[in-house]
């Protein structure tokens, strides 16, 4: 053992931190360029996926892709866009923290247990000409343990669910994880989101839908296993696709959609 | 070198962390679901703990005595958060599953252990090998359990299909209690018992 004195004991402890952050710092601050494309290829591959342009698994020339898909801010209160604010320069989920930029939700309506959220949000559309062929609304709320951040994709009438699926959970894998499944995903397209007065339906029962049921274009069956997780999933589409959510900007589209 | 081969050797299996030691165990339960996972989580820990026990020897003769648990934690956690970055920029699907377990490579208990046990006091080159020797003992545990959970839970190994599934039309009806935390406590269990059937001198005396 060395010799202890107070001063070999402050040196040595500054010396150790200062080695070591500069190999933490250089790490983070070369690899953060990379680190960010990655995330930003992640979150556009997921968005084609559900926007149908490619399946999943597959090996595709993302950026390139990604032209086809319009993006735009909106405000969630009134639906229309947010004029002079680009996609690109707006984080949501920054918003979301800020409260400047961010809403609280009355408790008995905060469906989805995420207690703040952004006045604004990032929308996606594809479009066949000047016409709306799909459009995708990022979503998200609590599981059981983890925020599940979410995609929903829904067709021109505004109503039809066209794809959906998480693109980042913290859910226990096998039994609420099952969200990811394939299969259990499939099981939303086709479903019809709203009941005629254009408020959300759509929920997830417990055990299997009765296909002759009068409901049945409503329903998703519920995951074995996972009854906490599947209940956050129907609350957090149903808050979203509801007024507080994305309505008043659905309510704009369907309009738009009757005069043209 | 009959002190290198003891140090490389040792900790695979007579001396094995998990098995003889139970440290690391935490690990062992959250990541070992999927194979590929796994074998990410055992790359992780080899360099840490090779690193770790590399740089603590190579100052072992500077620590003050009063501040070393501080000055091993500093240095295993800087290491942690390399390899979190590294992940996070060339295997983000990977990260992305292992999520706060990467981070959680600093609480384990084996690498402190033995930087604190073996790099305080031996040369630079016996404490590598005693790194790496103790990051194969513990990545052999893992691998085994994390063929177990992923073959016998979810009827693939690395993602490819092995045994079809009956929910997928297959014929193999899945083990959920696999992809469940406590099956890999069974599963260790097992393996603790095997290898101290073949190795009696691990078994503890009764008290």
């Amino acid at each position: 053992m060395p010799e202890e004195t107070i001063a070999k004991t402050i040196s040595v402890a500054a010396g150790v931190c200062v080695v070591c952050s500069i190999f933490v710092s250089t790490a983070a601050v070369c690899l953060k360029p990379i680190q960010a494309t990655n995330k930003t290829l992640d979150m556009r591959k997921n968005i084609l996926i559900a926007a149908g342009i490619i399946s999943e698994g597959q090996k595709a020339n993302v950026d390139e892709l990604f032209k086809r898909v319009n993006a735009e801010v909106i405000d969630l209160a009134t639906g229309e866009p947010v004029e002079g604010l680009r996609p690109e320069d707006f984080d949501p989920r920054k918003a979301a923290r800020d409260p400047k930029q961010s809403i609280a939700i009355p408790p008995d309506e905060d469906l989805a247990g995420i207690k703040r959220r952004s006045k604004y949000r990032i929308v996606y559309f594809i479009k066949d000409g000047e016409r709306i062929k799909r459009v995708i609304l990022p979503v998200y709320g609590k599981g059981l343990w983890s925020t599940m951040y979410g995609l929903v994709a829904l067709g021109a009438d505004m109503d039809t669910i066209e794809s959906f699926g998480f693109y980042e959970h913290g859910e226990t894998p096998g039994l609420g994880g099952e969200v990811d499944n394939p299969r259990w995903k499939a099981q939303w397209v086709g479903k019809k989101a709203f009941d005629k007065n254009w408020k959300p339906k759509i929920r997830v029962i417990k055990g299997t839908v009765v296909s002759d049921s009068p409901d049945a274009a409503y329903e998703v069956d519920g995951l074995s296993g996972a009854t906490l997780t599947a209940r956050g999933v129907m609350n957090l589409v149903q808050f979203w696709l509801g007024d507080e959510g994305y309505g008043p900007f659905l309510a704009r589209l369907r309009a738009g959609a009757d005069h043209g | 070198m009959g002190r290198a081969r003891e140090a490389l050797c040792d900790p695979i299996f007579k001396n094995n962390p998990i098995a003889v030691g139970v440290l690391g165990i935490c690990s062992a339960l959250a990541v070992t679901t999927k194979l590929e996972t796994t074998v990410t989580m055992c790359l992780a820990v080899l360099f840490v703990i090779t690193f770790s026990n590399l740089s603590v020897s190579l100052i072992r003769n500077h620590i003050p005595s009063s501040i070393r648990m501080i000055v091993q934690m500093t240095i295993i956690a800087s290491l942690v958060i390399l390899v979190d970055q590294f992940l996070k920029a060339y295997a983000y699907e990977i990260s992305k599953q292992l999520s706060v377990f990467v981070g959680l490579i600093i609480t384990n208990c084996i690498i402190m252990g033995r930087a604190e046990a073996f790099a305080m006091k031996n040369g630079v080159a016996l404490s590598v090998l005693d790194g790496i020797g103790n990051a194969i003992g513990y990545s052999l545990v893992l691998l085994a359990v994390g063929i177990v959970r992923e073959l016998f839970g979810s009827g693939r190994l690395l993602g490819y299909e092995l045994l079809p599934l009956t929910t997928n039309g297959g014929w193999y009806p899945a083990n959920g209690l696999l992809l469940l935390s406590p099956s890999a406590f069974f599963l260790i269990g097992l393996f603790i018992w095997a290898l101290r059937t073949w190795k009696p001198e691990q078994v503890e005396r009764d008290h």
